[in-house]
């Protein structure tokens, strides 16, 4: 008795049965397929940040006054609530203290609510990323202008009613002409345009080039109020002197915010490090979530092959009763039917691996994620699935194994 | 080649206990033709069931070309039942999702044949009932007669040491019980040991040699007329 004929045996009795098996897959398929997405969504994203995604930029770390949207936790909310904003006289300041230190510090201001631009009788979509920058916001955010130029230190403080816009915005304002020279406005106040960026293209689901800045405090001028509080990138000389320039600027930013000796810091410091550390750790809870409920999913699959395996040895006695007869040992007849059970698990759970796959991809190229194939999550997943399969499948097939041959014969 | 001495078989149904047989002994040589008579309850079906190492008895010896089953394991029977022994059944016991041809090379495939002997095999037993032109047909797809042809086929693709048919005409009308009852002549005189377990005169008169049960006891033992 060789195993291939057994192999034979049980496939073409799950060919009978088409829809049952099919069903009976489904559960698994699910199950595999939640786990799958998600690891390999949480991997190529993973993959992507840690291998020089730079959300900084090179080199580049933050103030701000909330914790990064990964790590907020409602019960600290309260704390970081009651601090002061960060102002722009205080940005400022700590500009000037970093002279020579750094040379690229960008001082941000962004509204929460999202913006729209009309230019004559044309408008964007009104989603469009508003804020206020210096000279240095181009570099700190990795922004390149394709034509004009870029802001001076005499427009940031004189406050001038000018803007760069992103490649988005004039492709819905001036379709057919040169954005520059023109005056557009937002939120009824007028700017010139000086500058358009070069495209960025998306990032994490969003458009990078829906986006119009306009001088810092200019913004603060018409917009200024008390929710704000300002965001400052400062990028460091080189690596080498990468964490020295951290230090300084945590000193410039207590002297800038007026801090005595033994106070806490009152504002919170990014780098790409924490923000990719940050990231792990939400990734490792989606990770650790999605096990837990693919788990009970496979768990669910698994009692259902269990089931249909039951109604198949009941339904197959006779046939189990010839095989018998004719000289079937035990082990021909086990070996039948868990093979039946261990390839609706594994069909099962290939399938969902490639639908896992190709979803969880799908969803990383959206956020500009690159493509990746999860080899070691697909290969745990046909062994958890060959698992699950010889698991559930072992008692109806020892079962039907042990059935009386008299009996099983007789049985119609 | 088959030795059964003071064979006994208890049933458990429930709380009482049946005597299915009452200490049977019986000889059977090689190409010997054989048929086992008695009415219902007669503990026939006990015996054929014994002879064909689907079952074991409860007490008492039985010898198969030397070898005691009495005493064997459900896989040890399995073999035998595989190697020795040819079934067929009143209700033909085919496969019915499976052809003609799968259907005969089944026991040669758990008796471990490749696949091209297998395929030999099979096709030249089936030539041998005369269904040489259905190999690919299904049970359903063939008339009564045709799938007891098959049935016998299967018995006798592995070369068994005996075929044992259990009322093989059952099914069938009597003009195709005839047709089968040439068939196991055909086999008898090609050299093979036969052994008919029936109800019927008619059937039992084909045999050379009849025995009669009744109530768990052999009640005659002589050749038929």
């Amino acid at each position: 008795m060789k195993i291939q004929e057994i192999f034979g045996m049980s496939l073409s009795s799950l060919a009978v049965n088409k829809l049952r098996s099919i069903l009976t897959m489904s559960g698994i398929t699910i199950g595999v397929f939640s786990v799958i997405g998600v690891m390999t969504t949480v991997s190529a994203l993973r993959g992507s940040i840690e291998s020089g995604l730079n959300i900084l930029g090179s080199n580049a770390f933050q103030f701000q006054k909330f914790p990064s949207g990964f790590s907020s936790g409602g019960e600290n909310r309260r704390k970081y609530q009651l601090r002061r904003n960060i102002t722009l006289e205080q940005g400022q300041r700590y500009q000037r203290l970093m002279e020579g230190i750094a040379e690229v510090v960008s001082l941000e201001l962004y509204d929460f609510t999202p913006a729209q631009a009309v230019y004559q009788n044309r408008k964007t979509t009104p989603d469009q990323t508003f804020g206020g920058g210096n000279q240095h916001y181009l570099a700190a955010n990795q922004y390149a202008i394709e034509t004009g130029r870029n802001f001076t230190e005499g427009d940031v403080e004189l406050a001038r009613p000018l803007c760069v816009i992103g490649q988005g915005v004039a492709k819905k304002l001036f379709p057919a002409e040169t954005p520059i020279g023109k005056t557009i406005k937002v939120r009824g106040r007028a700017y010139m345009v000086i500058g358009l960026l070069a495209e960025r293209g998306t990032s994490f689901g969003q458009s990078q080039d829906d986006i119009i800045i306009v001088p810092v405090s200019r913004f603060q001028m018409e917009f200024g109020n008390e929710r704000q509080s300002l965001n400052i990138a400062t990028q460091a000389l080189s690596q080498e002197v990468y964490n020295e320039t951290i230090d300084k600027a945590i000193t410039a930013m207590r002297i800038a915010r007026g801090l005595k000796p033994e106070d806490e810091n009152d504002f919170e410091l990014f780098s790409n490090e924490s923000l990719i550390a940050s990231f792990a750790k939400v990734a490792d809870a989606v990770a650790a979530g999605s096990f837990v409920i693919s788990g009970i999913a496979l768990l669910a699959a698994g009692v259902g092959i269990m089931n249909i395996m039951l109604v198949s040895v009941t339904e197959r006695t006779k046939e189990i009763g010839i095989r018998k007869s004719i000289g079937a040992r035990k082990i021909s007849i086990l070996t039948q039917f868990l093979i039946e059970a261990v390839a609706i698990s594994l069909a099962g759970g290939l399938v969902g691996i490639l639908l896992g796959v190709a979803a969880g991809n799908g969803l990383a190229v959206w956020m500009k994620a690159s493509i990746i194939f999860p080899w070691l999550w697909a290969a745990i997943g046909l062994l958890v699935c060959s698992g699950i399969g010889v698991g559930f499948g072992f008692y109806p097939a020892w079962k039907a194994a042990s059935l009386d041959p008299i009996e099983a014969l007789r049985y119609e | 080649m088959i030795e059964i001495e003071g064979v006994t078989k208890l049933y458990k149904m429930g709380s009482e206990t049946i005597h299915a047989l009452l200490g049977v002994a019986l000889k059977i040589h090689r190409n010997e033709y054989l048929a086992i008579m008695g009415p219902s309850g007669s503990g026939k079906s006990t015996l054929m069931n014994m002879l064909g190492c689907l079952d074991t008895p409860t007490a008492g010896r039985y010898e198969f070309n030397g070898k005691h089953v009495a005493a064997m394991s459900d896989d040890e029977l399995a073999e035998i039942r595989n190697r020795e022994i040819g079934f067929v059944f009143q209700t033909f016991n085919l496969l019915p999702r499976s052809t003609a041809l799968s259907n005969v090379e089944l026991p040669l495939i758990y008796a471990g044949f490749s696949a091209q002997d297998r395929r030999a095999r099979a096709i030249e037993a089936l030539e041998n009932v005369g269904l040489g032109n259905r190999m690919t047909h299904k049970p359903n797809e063939l008339s009564g007669g045709q799938r007891q042809r098959v049935a016998i086929a299967r018995a006798l693709v592995n070369r068994p040491s005996i075929i044992l048919a259990d009322e093989p005409t059952g099914n069938l009308d009597s003009r195709t019980g005839v047709e089968i009852m040439e068939l196991f002549e055909q086999l008898y005189d090609q050299g093979n040991t036969i052994i008919v377990v029936t109800h019927e005169e008619d059937i039992a008169r084909h045999a050379r040699r009849i025995v009669r049960l009744r109530d768990g006891l052999i009640e005659s033992d002589r050749p038929a007329d």
